[in-house]
This record gives C-alpha cells, sequence and structure tokens, in this order.
C-alpha cells in the first residue's frame, strides 16, 4: 500500500479515536478500558496471517502462542465487558 | 475471495470498532456498544480464513494448528472472565492487555523470521517498534496483575540507584533496536526482546498500588499501537485501523483517569524518579485511637437525620454488598436520609465500585458522586466509611510530598461524626498513615466489614 495512504489513516483514526470518547464520566472508565483492550484482540487476525505462511517450526510455534494469546485477549475481553454492563444494566429498572 | 472483498468487509469490521467506543461512552449504548465490537472482531477473524495471502492457497496452511489454537485461546479466556469475582476484574483486564501486547510482539518476531532478507527498512522498523512495546506491555501488565493482586507489595518499588538502571536499560533498548535496523539477524532480535522485558518490569515497578489502573490503562494504549505497527508489516488496513483507535482512546482514556484521580500523568510515570522512600509517620508508637461496639454504632446511626456510606475495597473483599444494603434499607425504613458516597476511584479502578454495587441491585439513585456528595458532609451526623481508608485520608490535602497529595477527597472528616468499619489498623492500598483515624469524632469498629454490619443491623433493629 501507497505510504501517504497509509498515513492518511492513521491521522485520522487518531481523531476518531480522541473524538468518542472525550466526553465520558469516570462511572464508564473500567468497561471503556477493558472493551477497548478486547478490541486490540483483533491482533489475532495478524496471528492466523503469519501462522498460514509460516515455513519452519519455529515460525509455526511462536504463531500458535500467538493465536492463543490473542484469542484470549478477545473473547476474554469482550465477556468480561458484557459482565460488568450487564450489571450497569440491571440498576436501572 | 477478491482483495476488495476482503478489505471492504475489513472496513465494515473498523467501523463496527468505532460504534463500539461510541457506544461504551455512553451509559445507555454501553452494553450494545459492547457487543458490536465483539460482532466486528468476529468478522475479522472469520473473514481471514476465506481470502488466501499472496503466496498462499485456501484453505489456510496450518488450519489445524490454527484452530487448535484458538480452541484453547477460548477454553482459557471464556471461562477465566466468566468466572472471575467482580472484585478481581481491574487484575484480569491487566493480563488481557498483557497478553494481547505478548501476541502483537510474537507476530512481529515471526513475520520478520519469515520476510528475512526480503524486508524492507521500513518492515524492520516497525518490527522492532511492535517488539519492544508489545514486550514492555506484557511484562508490565504482569507486574501490575502481580500488584493488583497482591502477590507482592502494592508500595512503590524503588532501589537504590533506580532511575539510572532504568534509564540505561531504556538506553540499551534503543541501541539494540538501532544494531536489529542495521545488522539484520534473530540474535539482535532476540536480545531485543528481552532487554525490553526487563524495561517493562522495571517501568512499572516504582508505580505505587494507588495509580496501577493509570499504568494499566497506558499499557493498553501502548498495545493498540503495536497492533496498528503490525497492520503496517502485515498489509492489513483492519490492524491499522484498530491498534491506532485503541491507542488514540486509550491515551485519551489514561488522561481522563488521572485527572479523576488528581493526578498528573507526568507525576504519575516518572515519580519513581523524584520519590523518596517514605519515612513510616509514627511507625513503632502506639497512638490511641476510640473503639466501639456494634451497639455503640446502632445508636449513633438511630439518632441521625442524614448518614452517608462510603464504601471501598474492604467491602467488596468482604462480599458486604447485600449487608450494606440492607442496613441503609432499614435507615431508610426509620426516615433517615442515606446516601452512598462514591469515589470515581474507589476499589481499585475508576468506576469499579458503582460495578461492585449495582450487582448487589443498590438503587442507582442512592449513589452519590463525590462532587454532589461532598458539599453535603458539613450537614451529615455520621458518615460510615466501610473498608475505605485513601479516598477519604486528609493527607491528600494537608501533607503536600505524600503519595496521595493533590487527589480528590470524600471530605468525611466535615461530618459530625466518622465510623471506620475496619480489618485493622493496617494502612491502605497505598500504604500511608491516615490521621483520621485518630480524630476524637472518629469510632472505630473492627473486624471483618460483613460479620460487623450484620451486628449493628441486629442492634439497630433490637433499638
Amino acid at each position: 500500500m501507497e505510504p501517504i495512504a497509509i498515513v492518511s489513516i492513521f491521522v485520522l483514526a487518531v481523531f476518531v479515536g480522541f473524538e468518542v470518547v472525550s466526553k465520558v464520566s469516570s462511572t464508564l472508565h473500567t468497561p471503556l478500558m477493558s472493551g477497548a483492550n478486547a478490541i486490540h484482540g483483533v491482533i489475532l487476525v495478524g496471528a492466523i496471517i503469519v501462522a498460514d505462511h509460516s515455513s519452519t517450526d519455529l515460525e509455526l510455534g511462536l504463531s500458535v502462542a500467538a493465536i492463543i494469546l490473542a484469542t484470549i485477549n478477545m473473547v476474554g475481553g469482550f465477556v468480561v465487558t458484557d459482565r460488568m454492563l450487564e450489571m450497569f444494566k440491571g440498576n436501572k429498572k | 475471495m477478491s482483495r476488495t472483498v476482503y478489505d471492504l468487509i475489513g472496513l465494515a469490521a473498523g467501523v463496527a470498532f468505532i460504534l463500539a467506543l461510541k457506544g461504551l461512552s455512553h451509559p445507555k449504548t454501553a452494553r450494545r456498544g459492547n457487543l458490536i465490537g465483539a460482532f466486528g472482531a468476529a468478522l475479522a477473524t472469520l473473514v481471514v480464513f476465506f481470502y488466501a495471502n499472496p503466496g498462499s492457497s485456501l484453505p489456510l496452511n496450518n488450519l489445524g494448528w490454527i484452530l487448535g489454537a484458538m480452541l484453547i485461546g477460548l477454553v482459557i479466556g471464556v471461562p477465566a472472565a466468566r468466572k472471575v469475582q467482580m472484585t478481581q476484574m481491574p487484575q484480569l483486564v491487566a493480563l488481557f492487555n498483557g497478553v494481547g501486547g505478548g501476541a502483537a510482539a510474537l507476530v512481529a518476531i515471526v513475520e520478520y523470521l519469515h520476510l528475512g532478507t526480503e524486508a524492507t527498512t521500513a518492515d524492520v522498523i516497525f518490527t522492532v517498534f511492535t517488539v519492544i512495546v508489545g514486550c514492555v506491555s506484557f511484562s508490565g501488565s504482569i507486574i501490575t496483575f502481580l500488584k493488583l493482586q497482591e502477590l507482592m507489595t502494592t508500595r512503590p518499588v524503588i532501589f537504590p540507584a533506580g532511575r539510572f538502571i532504568i534509564a540505561a536499560t531504556l538506553a540499551s533498548v534503543i541501541v539494540v533496536g538501532g544494531w536489529v535496523v542495521t545488522a539484520l539477524g534473530t540474535t539482535p532480535l532476540l536480545v531485543l526482546a528481552g532487554l525490553s522485558l526487563l524495561f517493562g518490569v522495571l517501568f512499572v515497578l516504582p508505580v505505587g498500588g494507588a495509580d496501577v489502573p493509570i499504568v494499566i490503562s497506558l499499557l493498553n494504549a501502548f498495545t493498540g499501537l503495536t497492533v496498528a505497527a503490525s497492520g503496517y508489516v502485515l498489509d492489513s488496513v483492519l490492524l491499522i485501523i484498530a491498534g491506532t483507535l485503541v491507542g488514540a482512546s486509550g491515551t485519551i482514556l489514561t488522561r481522563l483517569m488521572a485527572e479523576a484521580m488528581g493526578r498528573s500523568l507526568f507525576g504519575t510515570l516518572f515519580g519513581a524518579f523524584t520519590a523518596k522512600p517514605q519515612e513510616a509517620s509514627g511507625s513503632g508508637e502506639e497512638r490511641p485511637v476510640r473503639s466501639g461496639s456494634p451497639d455503640d454504632v446502632a445508636i449513633l446511626l438511630n439518632y441521625a437525620r442524614r448518614v452517608v456510606i462510603v464504601p471501598g475495597f474492604g467491602l467488596a473483599v468482604a462480599q458486604a454488598q447485600h449487608t450494606v444494603r440492607e442496613l441503609a434499607d432499614m435507615m431508610i425504613a426509620k426516615g433517615i436520609d442515606v446516601a452512598y458516597g462514591i469515589h470515581p476511584v474507589a476499589g481499585r479502578m475508576p468506576g469499579h465500585m458503582n460495578v461492585l454495587l449495582a450487582e448487589a441491585n443498590v438503587p442507582y439513585e442512592q449513589l452519590a458522586e463525590m462532587d454532589e456528595v461532598n458539599p453535603t458532609f458539613g450537614q451529615t451526623d455520621v458518615a460510615i466509611v466501610i473498608g475505605a481508608n485513601d479516598v477519604v485520608n486528609p493527607a491528600a490535602q494537608t501533607s503536600p510530598g505524600c503519595p496521595i497529595y493533590g487527589m480528590p477527597i470524600l471530605e468525611v472528616n466535615q461530618a459530625a461524626n466518622i465510623i471506620f468499619l475496619k480489618r485493622s489498623m493496617r494502612p491502605g492500598f497505598a500504604g500511608i498513615e491516615n490521621e483520621l483515624l485518630y480524630d476524637p469524632k472518629t469510632m472505630l469498629l473492627f473486624g471483618d466489614a460483613k460479620s460487623s454490619l450484620t451486628k449493628v443491623v441486629s442492634a439497630l433493629k433490637a433499638l
């Protein structure tokens, strides 16, 4: 990909990231951190890509470790965030 | 599947992540936001199985290994997330963040080995960045986990010449990074990973217990940036978008948290460079405190008109949320005005206490945030502090130089009477003596929060 396209995507994503969380009450800091944490678990996609083209045992072993860690990050992150938010919902009735 | 379709689906997942963060910023949409994020992540993961990268074919090579590894991750991650006690949730988030950073570093290392001499200088620079930051995030998160789990001391760990050791480690990380870029070899990269892991440990050790959440949030933003850098090397727009979003929003969130705690971000991170080991004030000398019985507490409450309950982490540890609600309901039935004063960082993380009380079905209207409740302490007859310490410590306002100085506190010292429910005279998480315990208008009720409260409830019933 063209470097300029990558830089553009990066800069725009920085501003979007700043913008979406600029006003958030302290009550939601923990779930928001946890949710953002789950989102970077998408490194799983990267781990699968490198596992696909691993050609040596070392590469494959490291990719498998990366997939395990990334899956824990992604799935665990979304599940624990949902558990936290479920409780917020309960007290609004 | 063509590259265009693949990229379009990746873009859809990126949009889902933006909507997820947006949703998570508002109480009403938070849960839906999280589900949208999970949907985006699932979509992104699914689609990668149907697109062959240049030079490979479908189905993916090593498919069995990939699916097996994902299964192992699921078997570990899901039960951990479902079974964890809400009190231990912050350290679990720290751990999840750490493994994410570790995964990013591993991905970068594998890609580096794979590219070999074909790697461009830009690829190598991004790889070096990912390995450094991913390893720092991994080992740093492990230390925050150990601190929060109280498997190691929660006090800042300051060792002789610490600042020189930290600076030297950082300098060697940078030098070895340069070595990797110029020499291109597996050995320099592994040395780099080792040094970065060491730096992560040294970086987090001097941080005091109360500041740990800020560090977790910062490491979370770091991991986001490593994901973006891997996205560059792997030519994946989705990873660039998702990683950058987390990096940027995580940075803002870190600043917001630091503000809520009245800490400067700089002071938190580099406090270790200036902090001197604290002199243990008043240690060794026995000072008189006024301790009372559950009956004394019940009488005090019975004749009060306004009571503010200040819950802390000790309440959560004792699982006393339900008993405290019972006590509050009883006082309300007697016509007493009851409110819960919630400090923004009560518990172990911002908003943690709200989660814990919500679990016990405490009505939302009774939870008052610090800015609401502080002006009312002057008209409050009794403030009950349950398993909290640092968040009511007047030292934060009166003694410059103490680790929590400048942190906004709940001003319970303005109330006519203060009751502390404590297990012992042990200082709070930040490890600082609380003068309020020796105040003449303070009464201490020692014991486990739950059994103490149960006794107070039955004493109040008997009146």
